[in-house]
């Protein structure tokens, strides 16, 4: 054992309070170290000056002064079986005002407008003809290439310019 | 304290029985001033009364104690130093006035008397002059007798830093106090055939 070793456990070997090994191992280097011999033996002269120092009592009336302060000290009142520690209080009304909040929160939405009955009848009725003309219109491609319906319609409407010499002449006469 | 925190007023007077004396010992020995120690032991009951609903027997009662103690010693200690600066070396302790609580022996005299609280004084003031926290360790091992780790707890350091802090403190005392080594105390004084009244 180095000296360094021996200089953390020197206290406790001063004060009696090391375990045999400790104590065997402490002074195995004691006895072919000088330097700590001489260390200890101040430190034993020191402790045996720190045992001269006397306790002292308290003084009279100190248990009086304690006991009157702790009675000073405030009581919990009844409402105490209620709240048993003040961290869960607070956690219980934060999720109390949470909850207020988040059931008061739609109110603050701006209202959806509601549409007539009238209106109402007449979109379904407008939904039910797009319903019952889809099958038409699912042969769109068809109709748009159907010549018979645009010849006839040549046949019946005579064009545009046919129709201004037509109403020239008349207006000639 | 189990027993306080169910509500029982009787068991925090056992505390108040068992702990007042080493309480107020180490808080005079940190402050070195008994009216001081005092209230701040009252201050440590106090708190420890204030906090029995909240405590957890994770530590030991005694070092979860102590570690108030010593919060407010050091506390105390810090808020007074400005006044203790002024203070004379040949100034008398703080209380010194008071009745001796240890009588002494009828036959000794009044020289050995002086001789007697002189060197407790020295003593003392040796202690004192430690720094904080080598004075809570000396305090804590010498005279509450707490083994390491407990003091370890009461001072948040390791076992390692505590042991440190006692060498450090012992070769301090080791030299402050060297003046008294080859001194006998007043009561071997008196021991001799030539220092007793015949």
């Amino acid at each position: 054992m180095k000296c360094e070793d021996l200089e953390k456990g020197l206290i406790a070997y001063v004060e009696d309070r090391t375990s045999a090994a400790e104590r065997r191992g402490v002074e195995e280097h004691l006895a072919g170290c000088a330097a700590c011999r001489a260390r200890v033996e101040g430190f034993r002269s020191v402790s045996n000056l720190l045992d001269e120092v006397p306790a002292i009592e308290p003084s009279f009336g100190f248990d009086a002064r304690v006991r009157q302060r702790v009675a000073a000290e405030p009581r919990a009142g009844w409402y105490a079986w209620f709240v048993p520690q003040g961290r869960l209080a607070l956690s219980v009304a934060m999720l109390v005002a949470l909850t207020v909040w988040m059931v008061k929160l739609p109110a603050n939405r701006p209202p959806v407008p509601v549409p007539a009955p009238a209106a109402v009848a007449a979109a379904s009725d407008q939904d039910f003809q797009a319903i019952k003309d889809l099958g038409v219109l699912e042969n769109y491609d068809v109709l748009t290439k159907f010549d018979a319906l645009s010849e006839s319609a040549a046949a019946t409407t005579p064009p545009l310019h046919e129709k201004a010499q037509s109403g020239e002449a008349s207006s000639n006469d | 304290m189990l027993d306080v925190k169910a509500g029982d007023e009787a068991s925090f007077d056992f505390l108040l029985q068992k702990y007042r004396s080493p309480l107020v010992n180490f808080l005079n020995r940190m402050v070195r001033d008994q009216a001081t120690a005092e209230d701040l032991a009252q201050e440590v009951f106090l708190r420890v009364y204030r906090a029995r609903k909240q405590y957890t027997p994770s530590a030991k009662f005694t070092t979860w104690m102590f570690r108030i103690a010593t919060n407010l010693a050091l506390n105390s200690v810090r808020d007074n130093r400005h006044k203790r600066m002024g203070i004379s070396l040949d100034a008398p302790l703080d209380g010194e006035d008071s009745a001796p609580l240890e009588l002494p022996a009828r036959e000794r005299r009044i020289d050995e008397r002086i001789i007697e609280r002189d060197r407790v004084e020295i003593i003392r003031r040796a202690i004192w002059s430690l720094p904080e926290k080598q004075r809570a360790a000396v305090v804590l091992h010498k005279y509450e007798e707490m083994e390491y780790a407990e003091i370890a707890g009461i001072l948040d350091c390791s076992e390692g830093a505590l042991k440190s802090l006692l060498f450090r403190a012992y070769q301090t005392l080791r030299v402050e106090l060297a003046p008294l080594v080859n001194q006998p105390a007043a009561g071997q004084v008196g021991s001799g055939a030539e220092g007793r009244p015949s």
